[in-house]
């Protein structure tokens, strides 16, 4: 066999190697492909048919809640400006439930991110049993909290409150403690070396450093917390939500406080949205 | 990086090291002394001050008591006669005729000795009832039609009994006595959630674990016609206390609703995404009319879209599926067509060469570019989604989200909640492992070729 020949040979074995692999893979993918398209149907039929109103039933049925709500909200146009200024208060209630929820929780996060960040933490042996914390926190859902704080400390802002600042300090402490991993340690080892204690290493080290990122996944948690705030309001405290509950389960003859809820906090959700996009895009473009 | 960028900005015209020192220094008091004043303001308007008065210590002490344990009622019935005993006191946990648990001597069907905790005793007997309380003294009350009669011990009544005509209520550490001109009652706490794998009815009650891997493997069967390990998976499956089969198809509904939704609305975004890109579609009216669509659906926000869903086709799992989508569709929108204007040309350019259609460019050329981001960001929201799906069911009443606000209107069934907690908890956590173990499997894997 030639040099030749024994080239020949090897580049039509690699060949059938690659075209046997790319067969496997898309063999793969069409079984993917056919199993997720069965999961999707056999999992609408499922919810098709636990529902109470059908989907092939409710489908034409969809615009009529809204045509209700626009109608009886045109006939009294009028009255849509004032009942917005009435729904002010309670949606300022809504935005501040937010806001002292993220600010409350972005603070424990940058507390326990720094803890169970590797090369920052105080107590390195402690680093696993902080993410775990984190973890749990961020798994509870807001309801969960909510609800039962509703039970004891009864109505009102304050259990939404809290119930967002723990699932925000877990969902911020692990995006901060992320944004750590990439701070640099020289400022810190400075620091170290002249005897500036744990606090102080991490108040004039560290936070320097990360403050852009910080204040960037703070503003974009913010916007969530506003959608949040506003739907434990429905399922029961403070704010602009309990409002629309309210409005809502009145029914036909209320529907145009309905309309003047739907619109402020449409409008509230797109302002914040773009106020807080812009800011994202302006310091991460610094940065 | 605001601080550092500063100090590089500034280094080509001559520093002004005092002014910026002071800018910082004024930064690291105003910054603080700003979110203090925040807080002070919430403190005041959230009426923090109030709330300790509006707090009920005692609800949150029966939450946390209940949620760990559980009480077994033994009431007779005073205008009918009989005793029954029932854990919680509901029909579905009652004791049947004959049987007892060991701390009631049913001595005749109006007569029953009560053993409470520390080696207390309460005696029912017709329409009277003794109670010694060491320490105190021996309470006793009958009830007549005219309203009870109770005869304490002399001296001032103390706290942990209030008493009036109509009903008397002794509480004490061992267990409490309620009173009233319709029944007897005595509670006895235990540790525990009592019935949890088989109620009353069923005749594995009682059974140690060991012994029921002896029955399950042993050929006696104690049900007809089935062996005893299906018999025990029924009776667990069909548990009328706890309503497994129920809670189960719940998480399950919940479970449905967040990957419908997801699936849904990443299929629906997806080509409207090509749609809103700007290297996909020169036509700027295109572009904007679809983006505007993208802001509208997420900005109406998923509350709203659950209401309105839930009028068309009333509660249940579709309802709450349905709104993720809608909300969804306009986030992936956004995410995805942000990632298509990121993607490399040269790559759809070289498929282009070898006389590729326009679909097969998309095909080949652009979406093995942008599937790892597409999966991470869609297996994100999947994982998110599964708490969405439970406070939308708590809204539009379906899933595990509607347990548990029933659950919590009751205002009894608090081991109820705990369970369901837990379960929210480890379906959350699950979904988790599973989103982040997918994510690491399928994008890997498609690192590798495509």
């Amino acid at each position: 066999m030639t040099v030749g020949q024994a080239g020949v040979a090897r580049v039509q074995d690699v060949q059938a190697a690659y075209m046997e692999m790319t067969r496997r893979k898309r063999l793969y993918g069409m079984v993917m492909l056919v199993v997720f398209i069965a999961l999707m149907v056999s999992g609408f039929r499922v919810a098709d048919g636990r529902n109470a109103g059908g989907f092939w039933d409710g489908i034409g049925n969809i615009f009529q809640f809204p045509k209700e709500v626009l109608s009886e909200a045109g006939e009294k146009i009028a009255n849509l400006p004032g009942l917005m200024v009435k729904f002010l208060p309670s949606l300022l209630e809504t935005l501040n439930i937010a806001g002292a929820s993220t600010l409350l929780g972005a603070i424990f996060a940058i507390m326990i991110s720094l803890l169970a960040t590797r090369g920052l933490a105080k107590w390195p042996r402690l680093i696993g049993v902080f993410r775990r914390i984190m973890d749990i926190m961020r798994a509870i859902p807001e309801i969960v909290i909510a609800l039962v704080l509703i039970f004891i400390l009864g109505g009102g802002p304050v259990p939404a409150m809290i119930a967002i600042a723990i699932h925000t300090t877990g969902a911020l402490g692990k995006l901060f403690s992320e944004v750590n991993e990439n701070a640099s340690l020289k400022p810190v080892e400075g620091l170290h070396s002249v005897g500036a204690t744990w606090a102080q290493r991490m108040w004039l080290g560290v936070i320097p450093q990360v403050a852009p990122n910080y204040l960037s996944y703070a503003l974009m948690r913010f916007e969530i917390n506003v959608r949040a705030s506003a739907i434990l309001g429905f399922v029961g405290s403070g704010g602009i939500g309990y409002d629309l509950k309210n409005a809502f389960s009145w029914g036909q003859g209320r529907y145009d406080e309905v309309a003047a809820i739907f619109l402020l906090l449409f409008a509230t959700i797109v302002v914040f949205d773009q106020i807080s996009g812009h800011y994202r895009n302006k310091m991460i473009g610094k940065g | 990086m605001s601080a550092t960028s500063d100090t590089a900005g500034t280094a080509a015209a001559p520093f002004d090291a005092t002014a910026f020192f002071q800018r910082k220094r004024l930064m690291a008091i105003a910054v603080p002394a700003g979110i203090l004043a925040y807080f002070v303001y919430i403190f005041f308007a959230f009426d923090i001050p109030g709330l300790a008065e509006r707090a009920r210590m005692d609800n949150a002490r029966i939450l946390v008591a209940d949620s760990f344990s559980y009480k077994t009622h033994v009431t007779r019935d005073n205008r009918m006669g009989g005793i029954t005993i029932a854990v919680e006191g509901e029909n579905k946990g009652t004791w049947p005729e004959g049987r007892s648990p060991d701390w009631v001597q049913v001595e005749s069907a109006d007569r029953a000795v009560v053993s409470l905790k520390h080696g207390q005793e309460v005696l029912l007997d017709g329409d009277t009832m003794r109670y010694d309380v060491p320490g105190y003294g021996m309470i006793a009350a009958e009830v007549s039609r005219r309203g009870i009669a109770l005869d304490l011990p002399a001296g001032e009544t103390p706290d942990w009994i209030s008493a009036s005509n109509a009903r008397v209520d002794i509480t004490t550490d061992a267990g409490r006595v309620i009173l009233t001109k319709a029944r007897s009652e005595v509670m006895r706490y235990h540790f525990g959630w009592e019935l949890f794998w088989f109620t009353l009815d069923s005749p594995f009650y009682g059974k140690s674990f060991g012994e029921l891997i002896g029955l399950a493997v042993s050929g006696d069967r104690l049900v007809e016609g089935k062996s005893n390990l299906a018999a025990m998976v029924h009776d667990v499956w069909n548990n009328r206390m706890w309503q497994h089969k129920d809670v189960m198809w719940a998480i399950f509904e919940t479970i449905l609703m967040a990957f419908l939704g997801t699936m849904g609305a990443a299929l629906m975004a997806l080509p409207l995404a090509f749609a809103a890109a700007r290297n996909f579609t020169p036509l700027m009216v295109v572009r904007a009319a679809v983006r505007r669509v993208f802001d509208f659906l997420r900005g109406v926000d998923a509350l709203i879209w659950t209401i309105i869903l839930a009028r068309a086709f009333g509660p249940g799992p579709l309802t709450g599926a349905l709104a993720i989508l809608i909300t969804d569709t306009g986030s992936f929108g956004k995410l995805f067509s942000e990632a298509l204007e990121n993607v490399d040309r040269n790559q759809i350019e070289g498929v282009q060469s070898t006389g590729a259609k326009p679909l097969q460019r998309y095909r080949f050329g652009v979406i093995p570019q942008i599937t790892p981001i597409l999966l991470s960001q869609v297996l994100y929201y999947l994982e998110s989604n599964t708490r969405s799906a439970t406070i939308i069911g708590a809204i539009t009443g379906g899933g595990i989200g509607l347990l548990l606000t029933q659950a919590m209107i009751t205002q009894k069934d608090w081991e109820e909640v705990s369970y369901y907690i837990i379960l929210i908890l480890l379906m959350v956590m699950l979904m988790d492992t599973v989103s982040g173990w997918l994510r690491r499997r399928l994008i890997q894997s498609d690192d590798s070729g495509h």
